[in-house]
């Protein structure tokens, strides 16, 4: 059963959160405490299960810079108009109320790791014993020339998502019959492996809605091949023949730049132009990562497939989107699963509590039209120098229409269940 | 407004005026609304009999009838929903028992063709009988069982009888490495015992829990998650699954 705090969220996150803050972590000295920064499929799921499972031994504090979180997985479904903004946006008020978390409504600076705590951007400090940091990805502007956070506002990336979603979802029901969609996809690795391909069939599906036979969407790839490519070519067939082309690497020759201003994207074969034009550049673990020293070369975190312990600190564990999680894709049920492995071996440095055999299972679902969903999934373990795929699975080509219409309302239950899982209940 | 809706007004206008609403009464009102809409076709049980399988891994009826992942259907017609002693209902299905819900052939009729918007918080998976006609067919099966005797005690554990995964039945589960275990499950399961879209596992017998996970680690139940879910999963884990979710009580 949850407990009932007698800590209150409502003082924190009020007007006069700065000037409590300091007396309020003093008074939490006594019992362990656990820190997670980053109120994602990660971070929220790795305090809740601490704050669960450890009831009153262990104190428990979520950092986390918005009031709200918008999921990523199923904002796609939110541009095709499956969903509303509201029905993919969820609150931290029950992991406050029904668990007990101390929910900090502010912004990560710095991480200390001598003096193990944790420095706010309103300059509070919060102590920890163990930390969890959980930032997701930190776009790389730059890696796409011409594209910088100022050309967001008018070339979309709407890969963290929130407003940027919603500015994609403005420019693409104001798109106008013949007009063209250009897609800048990412390089690996990156957020959600099959999240392009599943955006531009939501694209296709609202102007194949609108009858705009005579738009097209051009995705520009700079991988020769992609997550459930068959899956989603067959697809494109299907449902929205002619209108999306896919050109990798061997036939667009390299991206030379992008212009916000003309909406043109130049590469070695041709000048692409889109009245919207969607760029996704490379991604690197969010800031926060680099800042403590915790990413390497590769610009994401190095983690004990065992734990996801950091290689760099015992005392700090990286999960989800920022960690380098060997074959496990970077998705929000990847986080969601790496969370529960790290809240355990969390417990059991801070409390001695039994530490089981690590495991980690994925599931990626993807719609492509009208209750068409396709799924991938697999199990991991560790294995001595990674987290290792041991079994997995792929929705086919050419499935019965019940099986995706199946799997597609399986994908509505899933939602509901991650969601509950990460925020409470 | 529905017609099920219609019923639950009137039930619940009668209640607001104090009076006692008879089991009686309530068919004879559900039947002028039968009479009045669609369903005046009679009903095959025999046919019934064959679309009854797709129930049958869930819910038994007829003579010593025992609960399963689903309340036995002995004396169905005119139960008032969710009162069944020692089984576990969504408390969703308790409360509309407790608001006038009984069962007849109009509410099951209503329920069978799309369970969770008719009972929203329902635990049961089923998505529902589109057809009209073979609900009609399916209710005729349950009339001609319905009055039989359930078991003295539906709700025991049944006899042990050799079947696959009876290894694995064996086990004494340990809820609390089951607990540990169930962190992969809960992530598309709600731990509330909710179904929405995927079938909630709260609260079930372990019998039928253990045979349902080696059906999927076997492919005799083909789904391409459980199947990868379970196939890693040994004797003592299944077991310990099932003692904890069989340890849940549905909300």
């Amino acid at each position: 059963m949850p407990r009932i705090s007698r800590r209150t969220f409502g003082g924190l996150m009020g007007a006069g959160a700065a000037s409590l803050a300091l007396p309020y972590y003093a008074r939490a000295q006594g019992k362990p405490r656990a820190v997670v920064i980053g109120g994602g499929a990660g971070g929220a799921t790795a305090a809740r299960y601490m704050a669960k499972d450890a009831g009153e031994d262990l104190n428990v504090t979520l950092i986390e810079a918005n009031p709200k979180y918008t999921t990523c997985f199923f904002s796609n479904l939110y541009l095709g108009g499956y969903r509303d903004f509201e029905s993919i946006t969820h609150g931290y008020d029950k992991l406050a109320s029904n668990y007990g978390i101390t929910v900090v409504n502010g912004r990560a600076e710095a991480v200390d790791r001598d003096a193990r705590e944790v420095t706010l951007a309103d300059g509070s400090k919060v102590p920890y014993d163990r930390l969890i940091v959980a930032p997701g990805i930190d776009l790389i502007y730059d890696s796409v020339p011409g594209y910088s956070e100022e050309a967001s506002e008018i070339m979309p990336h709407a890969w963290k998502a929130g407003p940027q979603t919603q500015l994609l979802k403005a420019k693409l029901d104001a798109i106008e019959n013949g007009q063209q969609i250009v897609m800048v996809a990412p390089p690996n690795p990156y957020r959600c492996p099959p999240g392009p391909y599943e955006r531009v069939s939501m694209m296709a599906h609202v102007l194949k809605q609108k009858g705009f036979n005579d738009s097209k969407i051009v995705i520009i790839d700079p991988k020769p091949k992609f997550s459930k490519q068959a899956l989603f070519q067959e697809g494109w067939d299907k449902h929205y023949p002619g209108m999306i082309e896919w050109y990798g690497p061997d036939v667009h020759g390299g991206i030379a730049s992008v212009d916000p201003q003309t909406g043109e994207v130049e590469t070695d074969l041709d000048t692409f132009k889109g009245a919207l034009v969607n760029v996704i550049p490379a991604q690197k673990a969010g800031g926060i990562a680099a800042q403590a020293g915790l990413a390497n070369d590769s610009g994401f975190c190095a983690i004990d497939p065992k734990s996801m312990r950091s290689q760099a600190d015992d005392n700090i564990f990286v999960i989800g989107d920022a960690s380098i999680a060997g074959d496990m894709p970077k998705s929000g049920f990847s986080a969601n699963s790496q969370a529960k492995v790290a809240a355990m071996a969390i417990r059991g440095d801070l409390l001695g509590s039994k530490v089981f055999p690590a495991k980690y299972s994925n599931t990626c679902w993807s719609l492509i039209e009208t209750n068409d969903g396709v799924k991938v999934g697999a199990q991991y373990a560790p294995s001595a120098e990674k987290i290792a795929s041991t079994s997995s699975f792929i929705s086919q080509t050419g499935e019965d229409d019940a099986v995706r219409q199946a799997t597609y309302e399986e994908s509505v239950g899933w939602y509901k269940g991650i969601t509950t899982d990460i925020f409470g209940a | 407004m529905t017609m099920a809706e219609t019923i639950r007004l009137a039930l619940r206008l009668l209640e607001a005026g104090g009076k006692v609403w008879p089991k009686a009464g309530l068919s004879t009102l559900a039947f002028l609304f039968l009479a009045a809409s669609t369903a005046a076709q009679e009903g095959d049980p025999e046919k019934g009999a064959k679309l009854f399988k797709a129930c049958k891994s869930c819910h038994e009826i007829g003579a010593e009838a025992r609960n399963g992942v689903g309340p036995h259907l002995d004396g169905l017609f005119g139960r008032q929903a969710g009162i069944l002693d020692g089984f576990k209902y969504s408390s969703a299905m308790k409360k509309q028992g407790e608001e006038g819900l009984v069962w007849n052939e109009f509410t099951l009729d209503q329920y069978l063709k799309k369970p969770r918007a008719y009972v929203p918080g329902t635990r049961m998976s089923y998505r529902g009988m589109s057809r009209d006609a073979e609900r009609t067919h399916i209710i005729a099966y349950l009339k001609t069982l319905s009055s039989e005797a359930p078991a003295e005690n539906p709700t025991a554990a049944k006899p042990h009888r050799p079947e696959m995964g009876a290894a694995a039945m064996d086990l004494t589960g340990d809820p609390d490495y089951g607990e540990y275990l169930s962190s992969e499950c809960v992530t598309c399961h709600q731990i509330t015992g909710r179904a929405d879209g995927i079938p909630s596992i709260v609260g079930w017998p372990k019998e039928p829990f253990i045979r349902a996970l080696f059906e999927y680690k076997t492919n005799v139940r083909s789904h391409q998650v459980m199947q990868n879910m379970t196939i890693n999963l040994g004797n003592e884990e299944i077991a310990a699954l099932a003692a904890y979710f069989g340890s849940l009580d549905p909300q």
